[in-house]
């Protein structure tokens, strides 16, 4: 064997193996902020690497049904997974409801609006021209939006100036760039680095639209079972949950030992 | 199918082309007859939207026209309302988007046409701008005829820069590109499929029009 075979016959190697070990996270926009540092402290724990994809829970699922490579899912809303797991797509043992998500209202420093004073009424102010929210068709925190908006009454006063990002990132990014005037988006988005000093938020009370019970479950087609299992076990962990916390979500009001459905 | 998605599109890809047709004219006509040495950088310029990934064009519209530059603040107090979001937006969008699908076939048609003519006319006495309209524009007519189709088909195709500014508000910003992936990503694929066939169709139709008025005449009848 020479030299070079050597080096190539051990770089294969090394690409197999790392291929082998590395999972594949599919998760809700909402937690394009805080997964990565969740990641960040697992890998740092266990040299496990995860590789993060992120997008409208809707999308993801229509992805995953489609064949799409993840071993693991994380929903900003809990019908999601369970819609899978009832198709063969999700393994139910491992369903898991790791957080709450909260809607908020959003809007920039240099907004002229007083959200604590308004509340959700502040969207009926004319300097209002724009608001985002998340597409309802493929994002809870756009069908959250749609029944707040409807709770309050104020939905079709609205309607005609709201502009729809495909998932709740886009909706926080439409409003963060200063093109929309004020937007309904995670609560996470508002507290997370990149949006934090930039603007002011009000939270839209629980009772406003159904709650985001975000879950998580390993999918049944992963190849990579033992990993996904050991990647979800860690959300349970103190360390995972007070990560989450910081970010705005709640923890589920009644967790069950293992797996289970929550609420 | 959605219909409302479908007409918007046909207007926005009729309107696009249209106005290219205005802007495309005196642009392909400077580089056609420009001697200027740096030239070559306008030609890269204008073929830039051919290889820039549609998402830097949105981020651009986002940012450089939204309200928080001062491009956006002047566009903002001229309209009362930001770039992003509206009809006149995704004009904007695509003008920057297919501007080299018309100059290009312009730009060739017109460097196709032999010298000699021009300064035939031009001893006849007829000034630059009477030669171009009367000599080069009707020389050129399969370069302009394969402009506008070309801007036509390539602004209804158009997916990520409306993806990115449009803010999918059906009559106003949801294209039929849209329309689709919102069906695909609904798994409403019955409905994705029928729309798909018809910009399917469109496109066919409108790329046979491009290359059968571009074919060399002898191909179909050999005795001419």
């Amino acid at each position: 064997m020479t030299l070079l075979s050597k080096l190539t016959a051990f770089l294969i190697l090394c690409a197999a193996n790392a291929a082998a070990q590395e999972i594949t996270v599919a998760a809700a926009a909402d937690m394009s902020a805080a997964l990565p540092q969740l990641v960040d402290a697992y890998t740092k724990k266990t040299g496990q690497t995860v590789k993060l994809s992120f997008g409208a829970s809707g999308n993801l699922t229509n992805q995953i049904r489609n064949g799409a490579p993840f071993d693991v899912f994380f929903s900003a809303d809990e019908d999601y997974p369970q819609q899978l797991i009832a198709e063969g797509f999700g393994s139910k043992d491992t369903l898991y409801g790791y957080a709450v998500g909260r809607l908020v209202l959003w809007v920039p420093n240099d907004s002229p609006l007083d959200l604590s004073k308004l509340g959700i009424k502040a969207l009926l102010d004319p300097s209002v021209k724009k608001m985002s929210v998340a597409n309802p068709a493929t994002a809870p925190y756009g069908r959250a939006a749609a029944a707040a908006l409807r709770h309050f009454g104020i939905y079709d006063q609205i309607s005609s100036r709201l502009v729809v990002g495909e998932n709740v990132s886009q909706a926080a990014q439409f409003i963060e760039s200063g093109n929309a005037q004020a937007g309904l988006i995670a609560l996470s988005h508002a507290l997370a680095p990149a949006m934090k000093d930039k603007g002011r938020y009000w939270t839209v009370p629980l009772d406003a639209y159904p709650t985001l019970n975000q879950a998580a479950v390993v999918l049944a087609k992963s190849k990579q079972q033992d990993a996904a299992r050991k990647f979800l076990n860690f959300l349970r962990t103190p360390e995972a949950t007070a990560l989450l916390t910081s970010y705005g979500f709640s923890l589920p009001l009644e967790k069950p030992a293992n797996g289970g459905r929550m609420k | 199918m959605n219909w409302e998605a479908f007409w918007l599109t046909v207007r926005l890809a009729a309107l696009v082309s249209t106005l290219l047709i205005a802007i495309g004219i005196p642009i392909a006509y400077w580089l056609t007859y420009s001697r200027w040495r740096w030239k070559f950088l306008i030609e890269a310029a204008v073929a830039l939207p051919i290889v820039l990934p549609p998402t830097v064009l949105g981020f651009y519209v986002l940012v450089a026209l939204g309200s928080r530059s001062p491009l956006g603040r002047w566009w903002e107090s001229l309209t009362g309302h930001t770039l992003a979001f509206t009809f006149e937006g995704l004009v904007v969008g695509s003008l920057l988007y297919s501007l080299p699908f018309a100059v290009q076939p312009f730009a060739t048609s017109f460097g196709a046409v032999d010298r000699k003519l021009l300064q035939a006319s031009a001893s006849l006495g007829h000034s630059p701008v009477q030669t171009f309209r009367r000599v080069v524009i009707p020389l050129s007519k399969t370069g302009l005829v394969t402009g506008f189709a070309l801007s036509f088909a390539h602004t209804l195709g158009e997916f990520g820069v409306v993806l990115m500014v449009g803010g999918n508000i059906p009559g106003v910003t949801r294209t039929i590109s849209i329309d689709i992936y919102d069906q695909v990503q609904t798994a409403n694929y019955s409905s994705a499929n029928q729309t798909a066939l018809v910009l399917l169709v469109i496109s066919f139709v409108v790329l046979s029009i491009v290359y059968g008025v571009n074919r060399r005449p002898w191909v179909v009848s050999p005795w001419r």
